[in-house]
């Protein structure tokens, strides 16, 4: 399409039904009450004129271009903050509303540069525009320096890597300060200095990468001119058109509107009509994409007979020939059950559909898991056991009608920050806030935001705090009986259980190392608050008991009868953005698309009339089985699809080990990743500029994923799948990644309907999409739960066998910071490694002192399973005992030191909890640089 | 394998674990359930090898439902 230009209606919309009707410029029409003048004329077709309003953002009234005439009403006011009255009779043109903008466009024009034709702005510049519109001709005052004192000699701040602020330009309209308050919640802008002196400051006048600010770009998006411009349309110029699609990163699912000139992405910028964000995004998502273009990309196929060989470039026809030879001599050699794959969250749901269709029908096993297993595969567990489908239950809009959020684990200003916006903006406007965490995350404390409770706990007992807090609301009489008796079973004895003393806060505060007073308070504030909605990551599922837990928020959630209504539920913040599509997708070894367990002889015959071939009805392999089976050499061939599990996997030596044992090992990614090391081929991916297909986001909704060029590789990955499929003898064949969709949607009953047209008529749709609910359904569990009856679980709390002791003192958690994401595959090749260039111990003062160490000191990391080294950050973010790290850097392998412990369901490796020790590495044997991780028996 | 214990033997004592507090019935027939949902067959076949060998790193638990897996073949 060409550049898509979305209508700005000057204000935000207000709820509710159109009641109020008014007159403009002779166009009767009704709105509801507490909508602007402006807006209400941009309804009527009507533009007036503004340069400080935008609509999502509220009304300031400070530039005086919207003045309006109202019968009744003296002078003229501003339509902008001017609400609708019934009867209303309004005039937005005639000779003296021009006269008065003319007059206050001069004096803007005045004090501004005149070097339209060059500037960056130049065609979608509101300032230029208003001109224009105005019928601006001269300027009395003259401009430059002619016109007296100006702005025009203030320098430009280009510290930030994506964006420029040339203050010269600025009109001081506040929109960009606005925008950081009232859309990012930052607040890193203000207006600094009074009258003619007012200016922009990135907080107390230091560059903006000096700043707080997080570089999500509302400013640069919400700047009426060229002040605060992207570097990229500084230097390509302005984009000519539009591609709708969706982020790669974070489980947001952001939708952005791809602008190119010509087949040259210029900038990402966000959709307003996206159903995710809404208009809002963050640094990764708006900025970090260069790694698609990234000189490291691979782009054609490579092969090797053993990883000791140099890689060989081949013919496409080669690479798919040799993988699927290979994978049927090692079939014939060691049996059916010898191969399998990984699918990958960073890929589309056809991708995924793709290769676990490869496995089951080509493959003839269930050999097939996907990354959700290091992450939040005891979701899935916990919600199907307790509600009946393996899926959070709400939108994210529905956290704007929540009264108490209960955030566990999960830290979303970080890992999610545009649903983290959103949430801080609830919390502003006055829902009641109990962070569960052992860090004291930014949503703790900062501006205009403070938690009511934050209950430190130590690392590993989740268990114990949910199964208290569920012990005061049982024991003090605040259970929804009414809910609980229509809606759920098992509660009796599951009240029995938790109403035992050894649950209660007073038994568990000193496990817990959390007072039993807040337990209480918390517990009590969650039960009576009104709507209360519980959103938690992977500092809930990355545990020994994470299934357990899921459980127990689970209970939690009925026991109080929140669920089923906006404002409410139990929501996992997926960590990637197609966490919750490659599960949907069948990935899992023992579950079918949709969920569905591959005993049930009703769903096979599904596959097996549409496949022509019969499937197996036992589960296969997860990952860490098939590293151990690997090992014992049970299991020699494995695909892997877009993930890097020798960097993201814990206890790197068990994965080296397992990788390295391997007689056929096949990635298929961007880069030559930590695993490539390990692997005979390579087959280049694509990137999500290139995919066609649709991805599916922590709120169920199934997005499309549009490409903005052809592969650079010559193929999109469905493709590549269906050859080796075909090159084994398997007729697998589509035309399109719609076709793929097409299939899903007859397979799977949650998806019924669905299809890329229908997608596109929607923009997105939220599974479970099925006659009932044709277009999708944003909030579940309204009337009865998927399984019926909503059931309550035992969740008996078991400590994990990782424990400190004298040798490893320090328990180890780990987790992502806002630049940079996962593995860093891609934002470690894009301008984020400004903000964080190597990963760094957090360690709390006290434990730094009592080693001697100090901030930026190399020290030694040690876990019973490795040991890597990486710099010290002194900060009392943890409790003392308890050090944070990220994962981001091969470099520093925070997964060297990870252990095999797991969560007992699912397998999910407890990456929360690692006993360690930490050593100063003394200055006269440090170097500049950090080494690479010691991984003992490790084969790369 | 981690310390000389094989890994089917590790989870399963792990999934025991979790049920400790309800009865070795009870909790011989989750654990049973849950293997049988979730476990590759080589790995089931370990594991009912293993317990039908007399092995002491076993729980009583995980035992019990490498002998259900069995009867239920």
């Amino acid at each position: 399409m060409t550049l898509l230009k979305e209508p700005d209606f000057g204000t935000p919309a207000r709820p509710g039904e159109a009641t109020v009707e008014l007159t403009i410029d002779g166009i009767n029409l009704r709105v509801p009450p507490g909508t602007s003048v402006m807006r209400a004329a941009k309804e009527a077709g009507v533009d007036v004129p503004k340069l400080c309003a935008t609509d999502n953002l509220e009304a300031f009234g400070s530039c005086r271009l919207c003045v309006v005439e109202i019968d009744g009403v003296k002078g003229t006011p501003a339509s902008c903050t001017t609400p609708v009255r019934d009867g209303m009779n309004v005039r937005t043109q005639n000779e003296r509303l021009g006269k008065l903008r003319r007059g206050v466009m001069e004096l803007y024009i005045s004090d501004h540069p005149l070097d339209c034709l060059t500037c960056s702005a130049n065609g979608d510049c509101e300032l230029q525009d208003m001109a224009g519109v105005t019928g601006l001709r001269e300027v009395r005052y003259g401009s430059g320096v002619e016109a007296g004192a100006n702005h025009m000699d203030l320098e430009t701040d280009t510290s930030n890597p994506y964006f420029d602020f040339e203050a010269s330009k600025c009109i001081a309209c506040s929109r960009c300060v606005r925008a950081c308050d009232e859309v990012q919640g930052t607040l890193a802008l203000t207006i600094e200095g009074r009258g003619f002196d007012s200016k922009v400051a990135a907080g107390a006048g230091v560059p903006f990468f000096e700043s707080d600010c997080v570089s999500c770009g509302a400013c640069v998006q919400a700047c009426p001119t060229a002040t605060l411009q992207e570097k990229s349309v500084v230097e390509l110029g302005m984009p000519t058109r539009t591609v709708l699609t969706t982020c790669a990163y974070c489980g947001v699912g952001c939708s952005f509107k791809a602008e190119l000139r010509g087949d040259e992405l210029v900038r990402m910028v966000p959709y307003k009509n996206g159903g995710a964000n809404e208009g809002h995004s963050c640094v990764k998502g708006r900025f970090a994409f260069g790694y698609a273009s990234h000189p490291d990309r691979v782009l054609e196929p490579m092969v090797r007979d053993t990883i000791a060989d140099e890689w060989r470039t081949v013919s496409w026809e080669e690479a798919i020939g040799f993988t699927a030879r290979r994978l049927r001599e090692i079939q014939a050699q060691y049996g059916q059950g010898s191969i399998g794959a990984i699918t990958s969250s960073r890929t589309t749901n056809e991708e995924v559909y793709a290769v676990q269709k490869m496995v089951r029908a080509v493959f003839g096993n269930n050999n097939v898991d996907t990354c959700a297993r290091v992450c939040h595969s005891p979701t899935g567990y916990g919600l199907k056991q307790t509600f009946g489908e393996s899926a959070g239950t709400q939108d994210f809009r529905s956290v704007d009608e929540s009264d108490v959020i209960l955030l566990i684990g999960s830290n979303p200003t970080d890992a999610h920050p545009v649903f983290g916006s959103r949430m801080k903006q609830r919390i502003r406007r006055g829902a009641k806030l109990i962070v569960i965490d052992p860090r004291r995350i930014d949503l703790v404390r900062s501006p205009h935001v403070e938690a009511a409770h934050h209950l430190e706990l130590r690392p590993g007992t989740n268990v114990a705090i949910i199964n208290a807090l569920a012990h005061v609301i049982v024991t003090e009489g605040l259970v929804d009986r009414d809910f609980v008796t229509s809606r759920c079973e098992d509660f009796e004895s599951w009240e029995a259980f938790i109403a035992r003393p050894e649950h209660s806060p007073e038994a568990i505060a000193e496990i817990c190392g959390v007072p039993a007073d807040e337990i209480r308070a918390a517990a009590r504030l969650y039960a009576t608050g009104g709507n209360a909605a519980i959103y938690y990551g992977l500092g809930v599922t990355e545990h020994s008991q994470g299934s357990t837990m899921v459980m127990g928020m689970a209970n939690l959630a009925m026991a109080t009868g929140n669920i089923g209504r906006a404002g409410v539920g139990v929501n996992p913040m997926r960590g990637q953005n197609n966490v919750q599509g490659s599960c949907d997708m069948g990935s899992f070894p023992h579950e079918l698309p949709g969920y569905r367990h591959v005993s049930d002889d009703d769903v096979r015959s599904i596959y097996e009339h549409l496949w022509g071939t019969p499937i197996l009805n036992e589960p296969g392999l997860r990952i860490p089985n098939m590293f151990d089976a690997a090992i014992d050499g049970s299991f020699k061939a494995l695909f892997v699809q877009g993930e890097d599990i020798a960097q993201s996997d814990p206890n790197t030596q068990h994965v080296f080990a397992a990788l390295g044992a391997l007689d056929l090992l096949v990635v298929q990614d961007l880069f030559v990743n930590e695993t490539a090391k390990f692997a005979h081929v390579l087959l280049p991916g694509t990137s999500f500029l290139e995919k066609d297909g649709t991805f599916t986001n922590a709120e169920r909704r199934i997005n499309r994923v549009r490409p903005i060029m052809a592969p650079r590789t010559g193929k999109q990955e469905w493709e590549i799948i269906c050859e080796i499929a075909q090159a084994m003898g398997y007729p697998m064949h589509y035309d399109s990644a719609a076709q793929i969709m097409d299939e899903i949607a007859v397979t799977t009953p949650t998806f019924t309907g669905v299809s890329f047209a229908k997608l596109d008529e929607l923009g997105s749709i939220q599974w479970p999409c099925n006659v009932e609910h044709p277009d999708g359904t944003p909030i579940m569990h309204a009337d009865e739960f998927t399984r019926g009856k909503g059931r309550f679980m035992e969740t008996m709390y078991v400590p994990t066998s990782e424990r400190s002791t004298r040798k490893f003192p320090l328990i180890l958690t780990t987790g992502r910071i806002l630049s940079q994401y996962n593995v860093g595959a891609q934002t470690r090749r894009t301008a984020n490694v400004a903000w964080h260039a190597e990963d760094v111990l957090e360690i709390h003062p006290h434990d730094a002192e009592v080693r001697g160490v100090t901030d930026g000191d190399l020290v030694a990391l040690s876990s019973r399973v490795g040991r890597t080294e990486l710099r010290a950050k002194i900060s009392d973010r943890m409790p003392v005992g308890v050090c944070y790290t990220t994962f981001h850097h091969p470099v520093s392998g925070a997964n060297v030191v990870t252990t095999d412990n797991s969560d007992w369901a699912t397998n999910c490796p407890e990456y929360k909890v690692t006993a360690v020790q930490v050593d100063l590495i003394p200055a006269s044997i440090a170097t500049d640089a950090v080494p690479e991780p010691v991984v003992a028996g490790g084969n790369r | 394998m981690s310390g000389g214990i094989p890994p089917y033997v590790r989870l399963a004592n792990e999934i025991a674990a979790q049920f400790a507090h309800r009865s070795l019935e009870d909790a011989a027939t989750v654990i049973a359930n849950h293997l049988k949902a979730t476990w590759d067959p080589r790995m089931k076949q370990a594991l009912i090898t293993h317990a039908e060998s007399g092995a002491t790193d076993l729980s009583p638990a995980a035992v019990l439902a490498a002998r259900r897996l069995q009867a239920a073949r």
